[in-house]
């Protein structure tokens, strides 16, 4: 019984260390943001990479969520004979929910998991301890960028996501099943309000914050060996997907 | 003059460093040596702030660096270079950005300068021609030298060295601490090195010390290090180089 508790205790204390290391490397990296150089090439390098090449998996995940989105929705409206609401029923799921949640867990696969990878072998290969002795901030110039560049390029996937996803929708409700295509425009119309537009912006920002937070934090703290870098980055997926998810829970209820 | 006064070191549980008292002579090339696992790079990285001992001092000349952060830390680094054991050049980079990198960040030089001292840096090296490639289009030999160019290029003022030669093949070694011994002799740096090649070591160093236990057990000018007649000492430097046929593995 004391073992179990002693263990108990030393989960917690291991929890509470971990998650103030973490919010000190949030801080940290937060603050450098604010002090030149501000490495504007750097910048775009990683929002080259975080945005432009994840473009084509969210498109892909985009379109088919919207597909999907139509066809659910078609026939669940049809029971009411309410096919019309069709457009509105897609874009508030899109605008509200699915793209920013689903851009994020994109974003997180492809380029989180990336930039756990990178940050972790350049810990291993000592290249952050030579950036230490060569007084220059490895927070500054590894860490900061990439946070940038997630805060920019998240918003900017979850609006193609958007876009593309509604354009999904129409492609399946009004192409393929024969909505009317006016009635499936003026729905979205008088449907969409700028709060939903806002609400989705405010969530895509703060999961690009998450996003290179944790995985640029998992890398960064990665143990000193292969199987340690491996389970870093497979923590940094999970612990950030889970992370949006939660998040976007408390955010859709204070927003709402 | 680098000094460490009762430096002590737990890591992952274990007591690496239990009280190291070690001052290293201006402008003199020295190495450390010990077992591996004695703690000697970690010792090292204590030098320039990259550990926090968890009792004892550092002193960098008249500044003691281990509770230091930030912008004074940064100062002190300012006077050093490491040249580390796998070279630690950034992958993304060519070797001509690896070299310009200080340069570049610390200086803020213009181009045409960059681009003179580091030409002059590789070729002091060796690798004139090569800075178009990327490391891992390199030997192990070039990357260790690629990793010396960035490490002079600043000119500092000292130069660690974590293991310069491991993983090289006989002639590479020689051609690096070669190297560093010409190096040190034209800049005039004060040079600290871990490394494990006895007797090699002793030809090219001033000073000797060797880290046992966790603490230093002997410091000695290069020649006077061989004389030293402590039996666990005089067998860790006089096995370098030789091998011990077990009974039943007798050379036919």
């Amino acid at each position: 019984m004391t073992q179990v508790i002693a263990k108990l205790g030393r989960t917690t204390l291991f929890l509470l260390r971990e998650m103030g290391r973490m919010l000190l490397f949030l801080g940290a990296t937060i603050a450098w943001l604010s002090r030149p150089p501000f490495r504007p090439v750097q910048i775009l390098k990683q929002l080259h990479f975080i945005g432009f090449k994840s473009s084509f998996v969210v498109v892909l995940t985009a379109a088919f969520t919207g597909m999907v989105l139509g066809l659910q929705g078609y026939y669940s409206l049809r029971k009411f004979g309410a096919e019309a609401a069709l457009g509105s029923a897609v874009a508030l799921s899109m605008i509200r929910e699915l793209g920013p949640v689903l851009a994020s867990l994109m974003v997180t696969a492809r380029a989180g998991s990336a930039m756990t990878a990178e940050i972790g072998i350049m810990r291993i290969t000592e290249q952050i301890d030579a950036l230490d002795t060569m007084a220059i901030n490895p927070l500054q110039y590894l860490i900061s960028p990439k946070f940038v560049a997630a805060l920019l390029g998240v918003p900017l996937l979850v609006a193609i996501f958007d876009v593309v996803g509604i354009y999904g929708g129409y492609l399946v409700g009004v192409e393929l099943l024969g909505v009317s295509a006016g009635s499936y425009w003026s729905s979205i119309e008088s449907a969409v309000e700028w709060k939903d537009v806002y609400g989705g912006i405010l969530k895509s920002f703060s999961f690009g914050i998450i996003i290179s937070w944790i995985c640029c934090y998992k890398g960064y703290y990665t143990r000193m060996s292969a199987e340690g870098l491996g389970t870093a980055t497979t923590e940094a997926v999970v612990l950030t997907s889970v992370l949006i998810l939660i998040w976007d829970y408390f955010l859709t209820s204070v927003l709402l | 003059m680098i000094k460490l006064v009762g430096v002590e070191k737990t890591l992952g549980g274990q007591a690496v460093l239990r009280g190291v008292d070690l001052e290293i002579p201006v402008g003199k090339l020295t190495t450390i040596i010990g077992k591996s696992g004695e703690g000697k790079s970690v010792l090292l990285k204590h030098m320039i702030g990259l550990f926090q001992p968890d009792r004892g001092e550092v002193w960098v000349d008249q500044v003691e660096i281990s509770r230091l952060r930030g912008r004074a830390l940064n100062e002190i680094r300012k006077r050093f270079a490491m040249l580390f054991q796998g070279a630690a050049l950034f992958d993304s980079l060519t070797v001509f950005e690896n070299v310009a990198f200080p340069l570049r960040e610390k200086l803020g030089l213009a181009e045409g300068d960059v681009g003179r001292r580091v030409h002059e840096k590789l070729e002091q090296v060796g690798l004139h021609g090569m800075g178009h490639k990327y490391p891992a289009e390199l030997s192990g030999g070039m990357r260790k030298r690629a990793g010396l160019a960035r490490a002079l290029v600043m000119e500092p003022e000292i130069i660690l060295f974590d293991e310069p030669t491991t993983g090289l093949d006989p002639l590479m070694a020689k051609t690096i601490h070669d190297l560093i011994v010409d190096m040190h002799k034209t800049f005039g740096f004060t040079a600290v090195m871990v490394s494990h090649e006895i007797p090699k070591i002793f030809d090219i160093s001033d000073w000797v010390a060797m880290l046992k236990d966790g603490k230093i057990a002997a410091m000695a000018p290069s020649e006077e290090f061989q004389r030293i007649t402590d039996p666990e000492i005089a067998e860790f430097i006089s096995v370098g180089g030789t091998v011990t046929l077990s009974p039943g593995a007798r050379r036919r």
